[in-house]
């Protein structure tokens, strides 16, 4: 041994990395989206290889050229967020829509905040949202693209939720309301929200590896239940119920995979605990009160503003202070 | 169509009118009466908040000098003496002259002086380092060099050389506001007097190991050999705890203690012609002799 | 038997007991030994012999420097050569004695035989004596002065004695060895200090991963005949940092520690198997602390080169190095005590002190550090910590130089147990940072209580 390594301890280290976090997020969303380009076929497909690359390109791009720092794209952050982008948009949208929603998710929500951790909303659902903003008209095309797989019951137009924010419960009912909602296996709405079985699966995955915790989608999904089952008790002429709200417009994918993005959701468990709860409640209130359709992004959107409140107020339980 | 637009003009200027008035009203209740003085000395500070006289920021050295009995305890070093000639003559006082200062590094370890012994492996910060252990050198006094001191130098007059792993000052830069000297855990850094146009002596090292100890560690120590002390014919030099160090107040700047240094651990700075050692050194020789004869 | 354990946070670092099915071997003397004026905490002792001086094995050399301190004594038989700082094992200058051993002469009185004396001394007063005079230091970590501990400030009482047997800290095997090879010394050791403490009751706290140990200690219960005294052995669960004081007391008395306050306030006193075995050696055999065990360990080394070793307080570590048979190939860097809160070795020439218990050897895949990057707040530090700390808001606050928010944030309760930085998926500094700032912090409050005072 010529040279003595010195540091101050730990001298070694769980080996935990960025990298493997992201990693696992990647393959728990890679069930769904892959029954999604089975299904919608060649689109999905091309708006996957699209999305991804063009978010990890405008990463690695504005760490280049722009900040002139070591590129930050092999911690795969870039890629969940291209995944998740694309999971979040209509199979017939556009190729040339997912580059801009990359260029916004990235460039405008990420980096221009400092990069990873550094941004108060979940950058692909801000470039959803930008999306759904400034081309109302192809984010709202549900027509479903042909696929590898033939799907019998392929529906095209408006989704339930959509026919529901338009029409009210009798446009719904005439839509086959209440129906049978299949757990693994649904058309209609975004690529990912096809099969919400197949999110438990990879939810179950990342809290197996534990790389999130259940305290976000818990509070998410009993607050929507417990609302739409209120109401729904109330009045179910006028109101949706519980299992229709947890199995459209993406509550699922948003609860298990977006809420829980580390850098926009509250530290503590009961911050998360509030953080989740608020995304219900705004949830549900769009959904039953507002003119949009669903409402997931938005509320996700809305309670990402309150992290940096939540976390003030809620700190974890210390030794010996109590 | 007409009315609405004019509703809203008178709407909008009369809502204008009643906050004006409630501002104007609230300012006079609740305005602080500050001595006007205060405005005048932070105006004529250098406006830098650096805390090098001691207190907070600028504003907080105005509003403690006005309340002063003197200016014992008020010295911004960044403004020196031409800003603290402004300030005293703002308070009316007796303006106290202070020889301008500038920080030096007391070590001269460099690397091709002190071999490498370990290597470091954790937050970059002397501090850290400092506490940890006695640095990748086996001199257990000399510079870290992780650069703390460049970081909490806010004038851009420390950087560490790359080459040497020491930091170097820029004369130019330094304003003697001592954030380094407080940031260095090692105590290396010290204020000096700048010296008759900028010329200095100075023992640019620490280590209080005996002789062969230091000599191991690193090339250029002092080895608490003496021989600036028997040199010095001014009473200048200080040998304690195997190290030297020199008076500023006492040093004539002869630089005879520099050429007869073993190891090189005495620094001048500022001098126009480098130094002759062997010049010196006869000059010392025949000054002995001399004394002999008589 | 259901295990028990601390309340908030922890990690589960692979245990990495390679050594411990190696007995304890006796090391050979070295030619030299040199022995610390540093080897507890408090004010270092005083020497009390000169150059020239011939010493005994167990006669003191140094006495105690202060209220907080400890006696030293002559681990080996020989003349003082010398009496000069030395380099420690960070390589800063400390005073020790250099000894040159010739042959092994003990003093008188010493019990060298293996006897077990099970009659405990009535008078509490005596066992503390014998434990002060016999230079006992608390040998997990903190080397604390045994016999202070042991001595409740008036007003204060124990309730329970805690014996540390938990080894929590990945590689060392020396306390699992003491439990297998001599668990009726230790348990007399435990009713001695149970005495000197007025006669609380005692829990013997042993990782589940160590089935062997906690078999050999309720052996040695029955073997003693002392099933209906008041000690037992608990079972706790493997998660590191089960051994830290404050998460022990927790575990096994469900009760904290107030924070700023001592385990005795909570009415526990936590001493370590290791002490517990030295104050069995001071009371009943006089033998003062002057060796101990240490492991020899590391991935790098193969299986006949692990060591146990009973070793002789003094003698270098790079002795103890070449008796093991060198340095392993791929060794990067040495640790003095464990991976999670031991002392990188900046001076393999340093010389072992009471409160060495390991030489272990890390290779670069192990140790060395990657390159930090950004916190991606996922909050694992804060779910590591097991004083319920956020150690990435404490950072942030450090990077701030806040030193009121830090406090706020109870950054002086960190134990410094390297949770936070071993769980941290972005490799951020956060341990170092944190333990600086807990330093001025701790310093900060200690100053204004200073001036309040006046």
């Amino acid at each position: 041994m010529e040279k003595l390594l010195i540091s101050p301890s730990p001298h070694i280290h769980s080996g935990a990395s960025t990298q493997k976090i992201m990693r696992d997020v990647l393959i728990a969303l890679a069930p769904a989206e892959l029954l999604a380009v089975l299904v919608y076929g060649w689109s999905e497909l091309l708006l996957l290889a699209v999305g991804v690359t063009a978010c990890v390109f405008f990463e690695w791009a504005i760490t280049r050229w722009m900040l002139k720092k070591p590129s930050t794209i092999g911690d795969l952050s870039a890629a969940v967020t291209g995944l998740l982008l694309v999971m979040n948009l209509p199979t017939s949208t556009p190729w040339w829509m997912a580059v801009i929603g990359a260029l916004f998710a990235i460039g405008v929500a990420k980096m221009s905040f400092g990069g990873l951790g550094q941004n108060l909303f979940n950058p692909a659902i801000a470039a959803r949202v930008f999306l759904l903003i400034s081309f109302p008209q192809q984010m709202t095309d549900w027509t479903a693209t042909p696929g590898f797989i033939h799907a019998t019951d392929a529906i095209s137009g408006a989704t339930l939720l959509g026919v529901y924010a338009e029409g009210g419960m009798d446009a719904l009912v005439a839509a086959g309301y209440p129906g049978n909602h299949r757990l693994f296996f649904d058309i209609g709405g975004s690529a990912g929200e096809i099969s919400a079985g197949l999110l438990l699966l990879g939810f179950i995955y990342l809290l197996c590896r534990r790389v999130v915790k259940p305290w976000i989608p818990l509070s998410i999904i009993g607050t929507v239940v417990l609302i739409s089952g209120i109401f729904y008790l109330v009045n179910p002429a006028v109101y949706t119920g519980p299992a229709f709200n947890l199995m459209t417009g993406g509550l699922l994918l948003g609860a298990f995979f977006m809420a829980t993005d580390y850098v926009t959701s509250p530290m503590s468990d009961w911050g998360g605990v509030v953080y989740g709860v608020g995304i219900g409640l705004i949830v549900m209130m769009i959904r039953y009160f507002g003119s949009y359709p669903e409402g997931m992004s938005f509320a996700i959107l809305i309670m990402n503003c309150a992290v940096p409140l939540i976390n003030r107020a809620f700190h974890s339980r210390k030794y010996g202070r109590a | 169509m007409t009315s609405t637009i004019l509703w809203t003009i008178l709407i909008l200027s009369g809502l204008g009118l009643v906050l004006a008035v409630v501002l104007f009203l609230i300012a006079k209740k609740f305005k602080v009466e500050e001595d006007p003085r205060i405005d005048d000395i932070e105006k004529a500070l250098p406006g830098a908040n650096c805390g090098g006289c001691g207190y907070a920021g600028c504003r907080a050295f105005a509003s403690s000098a006005v309340t002063a009995p003197d200016l014992e305890k008020h010295f911004c070093p960044v403004g020196g003496n031409a800003v603290m000639k402004q300030v005293a003559s703002i308070l009316g006082f007796e303006m106290r002259e202070k020889a301008p200062q500038v920080a030096v590094l007391r070590c001269n370890g460099t690397c091709e002086a002190r071999p490498r012994v370990n290597t470091y492996d954790g937050l970059k910060s002397c501090r850290v380092k400092a506490s940890l252990y006695s640095g990748d050198t086996l001199c257990a006094y000399g510079c870290l060099g992780c650069g703390d001191c460049e970081a909490a130098c806010t004038f851009g007059a420390l950087h560490i050389n790359p080459d040497t792993l020491l930091p170097e000052i820029d004369e130019t830069k330094c304003t003697a506001c001592g954030a380094c000297v407080k940031a260095c855990p090692r105590m290396l850094l010290e204020l000096r007097n700048k010296g008759p146009r900028g010329m200095r002596e100075f023992v640019a090292c620490r280590n209080l190991d005996k002789g062969p100890v230091a000599r191991k560690a690193c090339a250029n120590a002092c080895i608490g050999c003496g021989m600036c002390l028997r040199t010095c014919t001014h009473g200048a030099i200080v040998l304690e705890n195997n190290v030297s160090y020199i008076d500023f107040s006492k040093c004539k700047l002869c630089r005879e203690c520099e050429a007869m240094c073993p190891t090189g651990a005495i620094h001048g700075v500022g001098f126009p012609k480098p130094l002759d050692k062997e010049a010196v050194k006869e000059r010392i020789r025949k000054r002995k002799e001399e004394a002999a004869h008589e | 038997m259901s295990k028990i354990t601390f309340p908030i946070g922890g990690v589960h670092p692979h245990d990495s007991k390679i050594a411990a099915q190696r007995p304890i071997e006796m090391l050979p003397l070295p030619p030299v030994v040199y022995v610390s004026m540093a080897q507890h905490l408090g004010a270092p002792a005083k020497p009390v012999v000169a150059v020239g001086d011939s010493v005994k094995v167990g006669q003191v050399i140094a006495e105690p420097g202060g209220f907080i301190s400890a006696f030293v004594h002559s681990p080996v038989s020989g003349t003082v050569k010398g009496i000069a700082p030395r380099k420690d094992l960070a390589g800063n200058p400390v005073l020790h004695i250099e000894i040159a051993v010739e042959g092994d002469e003990w003093m008188e009185g010493i019990d060298l035989s293996d006897t077990l004396v099970t009659d405990i001394p009535d008078d509490p007063a005596v066992i503390i004596e014998k434990i002060k005079a016999c230079g006992v230091v608390g040998l997990g970590g903190a080397t604390f002065p045994t016999h202070v501990k042991l001595s409740p400030p008036p007003g204060k009482k124990a309730e329970c004695l805690i014996l540390n047997g938990t080894e929590c800290e990945p590689y060392l095997t020396s306390d699992y060895r003491i439990m297998l090879e001599r668990p009726k010394e230790i348990l007399v050791g435990a009713a001695l200090m149970q005495k000197a403490l007025g006669g609380c009751p005692c829990v013997v706290g042993i990782e589940e991963n160590k089935p062997e140990a906690v078999k050999a200690m309720r052996a040695a219960i029955e073997e003693l005949g002392w099933q209906q005294k008041p000690v037992r052995i608990a079972v706790l669960k493997k998660k590191y940092p089960q051994g830290g004081e404050k998460q022990l007391i927790a575990a096994v008395m469900h009760r904290e520690v107030r924070s700023g306050a001592l385990p005795i306030d909570a009415g526990a006193v936590v001493q370590n198997v290791g002490t517990s075995l030295a104050v069995y050696e001071a009371v009943q055999k006089n033998k003062p602390l002057i060796t101990n065990v240490l492991t020899v360990t590391g991935k790098l080394l193969p299986a006949e080169r692990q060591h146990n070793y009973l070793f002789r307080i003094g003698v270098p570590l790079s002795f103890i190095i070449e008796q093991a048979g060198g340095e392993p190939d791929g060794a990067v860097k040495l640790v003095s005590g464990g991976p999670m809160m031991g002392k990188a070795i900046a001076n393999p020439d340093a010389t072992t002190v009471k409160g060495s218990s390991s030489v272990l050897y890390l290779g670069a895949e192990d140790t060395v550090r990657k390159e930090a990057s950004a916190c991606i707040r996922c909050g694992r530090c804060a779910d590591a910590c097991p004083m319920g700390l956020e150690p990435f808001l404490l950072n942030r606050l450090c990077k701030a130089g806040d030193l009121e928010g830090l406090e706020a944030n109870a950054v002086q309760d960190c134990i410094e147990c390297g949770c936070c930085l071993y769980s941290c998926p972005a490799n951020i500094p956060l341990l170092d940072r944190i333990r600086i700032a807990k330093g001025q912090v701790i310093g900060a409050i200690r100053a204004r209580a200073a001036a309040k005072k006046q």
